[in-house]
């Protein structure tokens, strides 16, 4: 049975049709990639997929269950299961770094003070951010908060993480770092991963199969080799954006 | 629709939002905006009586959020009704002293901020600074995707925000509205004394006039204002979209519909709390 099981997923409204019939298949332990150029869906994918939004057709089995059709108490049940690394962050600003990744395992399970100290202290080392449990959000820079979300995502041992732009807006050597984290990740726990990224170089790095999101559908999903070689338009224009024209001058061509 | 997917405010007749709508449709647009408000904050209502019934609402929550919605009002409130005490008295006792008759001061103040003022005024108090404060800190969050991120954390939004937040509403604000009577009256005390109005007469006049059926009507009042305020914030910070403008949109919605609703609700509030004692009179 695959982790993710993604069938005729549609998500329309009548003057726009944002997803129009996504099948994806996702196993254990498996990192894969979604590329799409902005605004094609990925988020709104990666939302349908936590639950977040409500498809307006298909499934998503998450370990063989329809998440679809569950009621929200449910859905909190399975969503202990998953980890959501948001584009921007989306910590909780009124509450510390410390509290912020100690926010969900509060919630959910009675830990005893000294585990949950341990556990803020291992998961703020694996971003690289010892020390920094008492500042708030407000404090932090932008890299710095899209690490520490990822240390929040990661603090309930979740099965399945999706991750949002995870390195966007990072410099290299932490675009590197997360990379490296999140096949470590992977590695230490057998944790499946959805990365929704732009950026190529990372996507081929850590993936072991890429999608291609293309109006509203998986247009391609391959081995980073299949994509880097795949003769598709689509994927060409996003591998080699360099053979594409200007914005200004494909408008005029619309325009005449 | 899911338990705690807040629903999502259908737009009203989009013909209503350009220039070229009409009369009519406007009316309808404006009808089915509100009709659409007041059946998405009854869901919200009952979700959260339910939350809080169920004893999902955890203590150290409501403590900080009675501790906020408190510390955040008390200052306001005391302000606005030692004032309102101290003109209301002013006006009073002009009356009193062109009629000759002077032992209803007090018991005229006592009577009008223990029913009313006190409620009134502390709820009005309440909406425009603990209620703006609520949609914009959960507005806010929705455009940052912090209330994503909650539930993405299986997290219930109305546990952890609305149920809190409404629930210290309810409890603060019946404390309030009992600061506030006591500054009015003692605000009105003050200036009738001013003018000549002996403290022995103002206060046998209180004592006579005012009973603890008017404390009761007032804190009744005060607590569903607490709660028409706790919702109406959360709601209307729940439906915020579109970024720092939304957010905007959405606390001075807020304050609007609060106070349009304590107003409106005071009505047949006072009725229904006045109707049998009235005719037992």
């Amino acid at each position: 049975m695959s982790a993710i099981s993604v069938r005729n997923l549609t998500y329309e409204f009548p003057r726009k049709r944002v997803l129009t019939g996504v099948n994806l298949d996702v196993e254990h332990g498996e990192i894969v990639s979604i590329m799409g150029s902005s605004g094609s869906g990925k988020t709104t994918l990666l939302k349908l997929l936590t639950g977040l939004v409500k498809p307006t057709g298909g499934q998503i089995l998450i370990d063989g269950e329809d998440i679809v059709p569950m009621p929200e108490a449910r859905l909190d049940e399975v969503r202990l299961k998953l980890g959501m690394v948001f584009q921007y962050a989306a910590l909780f600003d009124s509450l510390s770094v410390y509290d912020n990744i100690a926010f969900g395992v509060v919630r959910h399970r009675r830990p005893m003070r000294h585990e949950l100290d341990r556990l803020v202290k291992d998961r703020l080392a694996d971003v690289g951010l010892e020390g920094i449990e008492r500042l708030h959000p407000s404090e932090l820079s932008g890299g710095m908060q899209k690490r520490v979300g990822l240390a929040r995502a990661l603090a309930m041992n979740p099965a399945i993480v999706f991750y949002d732009e995870p390195t966007s807006g990072l410099d290299p050597i932490s675009e590197y770092k997360i990379d490296a984290l999140i096949m470590s990740t992977r590695e230490r726990k057998h944790v499946t991963s959805i990365v929704v990224s732009h950026h190529l170089p990372s996507v081929f790095r850590i993936s072991d199969r890429v999608a291609m999101l293309h109006a509203g559908r998986i247009a391609f999903i391959g081995t980073p080799d299949e994509i880097r070689t795949s003769t598709l338009p689509e994927i060409q224009a996003f591998v080699h954006p360099e053979t594409q024209q200007p914005f200004a001058e494909q408008e005029l061509e619309d325009f005449v | 629709m899911s338990e705690d997917v807040v629903p999502t405010r259908r737009k009203a007749h989009p013909e209503v939002e350009t220039a070229h709508g009409t009369p009519v449709s406007a009316l309808f647009g404006a009808l089915e905006t509100f009709l659409a408000f007041v059946g998405e904050t009854s869901i919200l209502a009952g979700r959260t009586l339910l939350e809080i019934a169920r004893g999902g609402v955890k203590f150290s929550d409501l403590i900080a959020q009675m501790a906020s919605v408190g510390a955040d009002s008390i200052w306001i409130v005391l302000i606005v009704t030692t004032a309102t005490g101290a003109v209301f008295a002013y006006y009073v006792t002009n009356l009193s002293l062109e009629l000759g008759y002077t032992a209803f001061v007090g018991g005229a103040l006592g009577y009008g901020f223990l029913n009313e003022l006190g409620a009134v005024l502390g709820g009005v108090a309440l909406a425009a600074r603990a209620g703006a404060a609520i949609a914009a800190e959960i507005g806010t969050m929705v455009v940052t995707e912090q209330v994503d991120a909650l539930r993405a954390m299986g997290v219930s939004p109305i546990r952890f925000l609305v149920a809190p937040r409404v629930l210290a509403a309810v409890i603060m604000l019946p404390l309030l509205t009992a600061i506030a009577d006591v500054a009015g009256v003692f605000g009105g005390y003050y200036f009738a004394h001013l003018r000549g109005i002996t403290k022995m007469v103002f206060w046998s006049s209180v004592h006579q006039f005012v009973g603890s059926a008017d404390l009761i009507h007032g804190l009744i009042k005060a607590v569903v204002f607490g709660f028409l305020i706790g919702i109406v914030a959360c709601q209307e910070g729940l439906n915020t979209k579109g970024g720092a403008t939304g957010v905007g949109r959405s606390t001075t919605r807020s304050v609007v519909f609060c106070v349009i609703l304590i107003f409106v609700s005071d009505v047949f509030l006072t009725q229904m709390l006045a109707g049998p004692s009235a005719a037992g009179q």
